[in-house]
C-alpha cells in the first residue's frame, strides 16, 4: 500500500507535511470532479433555474397585484375580487382530439368561443362598472397573468422534478430553453401594464394601418367583435377589415373576410392581409416584408377559414407583415412599428395598382389585438 | 415599476465546513508560498501562492453565493408619447399618455393656435434610446 510520502512524490512540492496535505487535496479534488462531475454540474444547472424561477414568481405575483388593483380600481367590485383573480389564473383549455383530424378547425372553434364567453362574463362579473372597452382591457390584463401563471408553474414543475431526480437531462431541458422562456415571461410582464392602461402594442400594427385607411369612413359591424369599411383606393373599392377598438380585441377577422367573398360570389381580385411577425435576431424592428399566403397568427381557426373560402373562389392573397421581437408585439407601440404604417400603405396601393383593375373589388385586412386604435 | 425581492435558501453545514477547511488551506498555501519566495524558492513559492489564490478565489465566490441575495425585477418601460393633432390647421402637440388616451381619439381639448376643439389623438408610440437600439442590433 502506498503511504501518504509516496502519493505526495508523485506531486512536485516539497516534502514536509503541508506539502502533502495540499497536495492530497488538491488530487481529492481532481477525484471528486472525476466521478461527481456531472451531479456538480447538475447543481449548478438547478441553480441556474432556480434563479430564474424566482424571477418568473416575482412576474407572476406583480402580475396577480396588477390585475387585482385594475378591476378594483376599474371596474369597482362590491366585493375583495382576490378569490375570483385567483381562480381566472388557474384556468385551463382542453384542446380538441387530434386523432381523427377530420373537423379539428370547427371543434377547436367552439372550443374558443366558449372560452371567450367564460372570459367576458367572468371579467363582467368582477367588474361590474366596467364598460365595453375596459372590460376588453381587463381581459387581457388577465389573460397577462394567467399566461405568466403557467410558466411560472411549467418551470417550477421541471425544478423540482430535477432536483428530486437529480438528473441532468430532466433540469437541461428546462436549463437549455431558459433564455427564451425568461423572454416571454419579461413580454407578458411588460404588456400587463399596457393592456391594464389601454396602450397600443406592437401586435396592432395591422389594425392600425386598417385604422388608417378606414378613417373618416363609415363602418358596419360584422361578425363579432369585427368593423368593415368600404373604401376607394387607386379606382378600385376595398373592403377594409379590422377588430373593433380601443378595447383589446381581435376579433374574428377570418369569418369577416368569409362573409365579404361570399357576399360578392368570389367576385374578389385580391386580398392583402397585414400583421405584425416576428422578426429574426438581426433584423430590424418595424422593417416591412411582402410575401403571399394568410398573414394571421393565433390558433388558426381565421386562417384556415380564408384559405378554404379563397381555395372555392380562387382568389389570391397576399401578405405584408410589419417585423417586431415578440417582446416589442406585446408591449407599447414603437415608434419603428407605427412609422412602419406609412410605408404599408404605400406597399397595399402599389400591390393593388399591379394586381387589379379600376372597378375591381379587393379586401384589406388589418390583423392583430387593437387595443388602444380606434377606428 | 421595480420589484424588489430577497432570495433566501438552506445552506448546508457540510458544504460550510468544506467551504471554511478550504478557505483556511488556501490561505495556509498563501503563507507556504510567500515564506518560499523569502527563501528565494521562486519555483514552490508561484505554485503554492497559484493554488493558494485560486482556492481562495473559488472559496470566496461559494460563499458568496450561498448568501442572500437580493433580486431586483424592473418592468420598467420608455414614456409612451400621444400627439395630438388638430384636424382643422393641422397643429400638433405631444404630451404624455394618459389613461383612456386611443390613436384617432376625438377629444374636447381645444387647439391652442385655432381655438376650435378639434384636436384628435394622432399617435400614441413609445421611443427606444439609441443605445438599446445598438444593443439589440448585437453587432456594428
Amino acid at each position: 500500500m502506498l503511504t501518504l510520502p509516496q502519493v505526495a512524490q508523485l506531486l512536485p512540492g516539497q516534502d514536509n507535511i503541508l506539502s502533502w496535505v495540499l497536495q492530497i487535496v488538491f488530487l481529492g479534488i481532481f477525484v471528486v470532479f472525476m466521478f461527481y462531475g456531472q451531479r456538480i454540474q447538475t447543481y449548478i444547472m438547478i441553480r441556474e433555474v432556480e434563479t430564474s424561477l424566482f424571477k418568473l414568481k416575482m412576474m407572476r405575483d406583480e402580475g396577480r397585484k396588477m390585475a387585482i388593483s385594475a378591476i378594483n380600481e376599474i371596474g369597482k367590485p362590491p366585493a375583495d375580487p382576490t378569490v375570483q383573480v385567483d381562480r381566472f389564473l388557474e384556468y385551463f383549455a382542453i384542446t380538441p382530439v387530434d386523432l381523427d383530424p377530420a373537423g379539428i378547425i370547427w371543434r377547436l372553434e367552439h372550443l374558443l368561443d366558449v372560452q371567450d364567453v367564460r372570459f367576458k362574463n367572468d371579467v363582467k362579473l368582477m367588474a361590474p362598472q366596467a364598460d365595453e372597452t375596459q372590460l376588453n382591457n381587463l381581459e387581457n390584463t388577465l389573460e397577462a397573468a394567467l399566461m405568466l401563471n403557467i410558466i411560472y408553474k411549467v418551470i417550477r414543475h421541471f425544478y423540482l422534478l430535477g432536483k428530486k431526480t437529480l438528473s441532468l437531462y430532466i433540469i437541461m431541458q428546462v436549463q437549455l430553453i431558459l433564455p427564451l422562456i425568461m423572454k416571454e415571461a419579461e413580454a407578458f410582464s411588460s404588456a400587463l401594464k399596457a393592456f391594464q392602461l389601454g396602450q397600443p402594442i406592437g401586435d396592432g400594427a395591422g389594425a392600425l394601418v386598417a385604422a388608417n385607411l378606414m378613417r373618416n369612413y363609415e363602418k358596419t359591424k360584422v361578425e363579432k367583435d369585427v368593423v368593415v369599411a368600404t373604401v376607394p383606393i387607386e379606382g378600385r373599392i376595398a373592403y377594409v377589415v379590422k377588430a373593433e377598438g380601443p378595447g383589446g380585441n381581435v376579433g374574428k377577422p377570418g369569418e369577416a373576410i368569409k362573409q365579404i367573398i361570399e357576399q360578392n360570389q368570389g367576385k374578389i381580385s385580391l386580398a392583402i392581409v397585414i400583421d405584425a411577425a416576428a422578426k429574426l435576431e438581426g433584423e430590424k424592428t418595424g422593417e416591412i416584408a411582402e410575401g403571399i399566403g394568410v398573414a394571421i397568427g393565433g390558433p388558426q381557426v381565421d386562417k384556415y377559414k380564408v384559405e378554404e373560402i379563397a381555395l372555392k373562389y380562387k382568389v389570391p392573397v397576399n401578405a405584408i407583415v410589419i417585423k417586431e421581437d415578440v417582446g416589442d408585439a406585446v408591449s407599447p407601440m414603437r415608434k419603428e412599428i407605427f412609422d412602419a404604417v406609412e410605408g404599408v400603405i404605400e406597399r397595399i396601393k402599389r400591390l393593388i395598382r399591379e394586381r387589379t383593375r379600376e372597378g375591381d373589388f379587393v379586401i384589406i385586412a388589418g390583423i392583430g389585438n387593437t387595443i388602444g386604435i380606434g377606428q | 415599476m421595480e420589484a424588489v425581492a430577497s432570495m433566501t435558501r438552506r445552506v448546508s453545514p457540510f458544504l460550510l465546513a468544506i467551504l471554511m477547511i478550504t478557505f483556511v488551506l488556501s490561505l495556509v498555501s498563501i503563507y507556504a508560498g510567500i515564506e518560499a519566495y523569502a527563501r528565494n524558492d521562486y519555483s514552490d513559492g508561484s505554485l503554492y501562492l497559484t493554488m493558494g489564490a485560486t482556492t481562495l478565489i473559488i472559496s470566496t465566490y461559494l460563499w458568496l453565493q450561498t448568501r442572500k441575495r437580493i433580486l431586483r425585477f424592473g418592468m420598467g418601460m420608455e414614456p409612451l408619447n400621444t400627439t395630438m393633432e388638430c384636424q382643422k390647421c393641422g397643429f400638433k402637440n405631444v404630451r404624455e399618455f394618459q389613461r383612456g388616451d386611443y390613436i384617432f381619439k376625438h377629444t374636447d381639448e381645444q387647439c391652442p393656435k385655432c381655438n376650435e376643439k378639434t384636436m384628435t389623438i394622432g399617435s400614441i408610440f413609445r421611443e427606444v434610446s439609441e443605445k438599446e437600439k445598438a444593443k439589440e442590433a448585437g453587432y456594428g
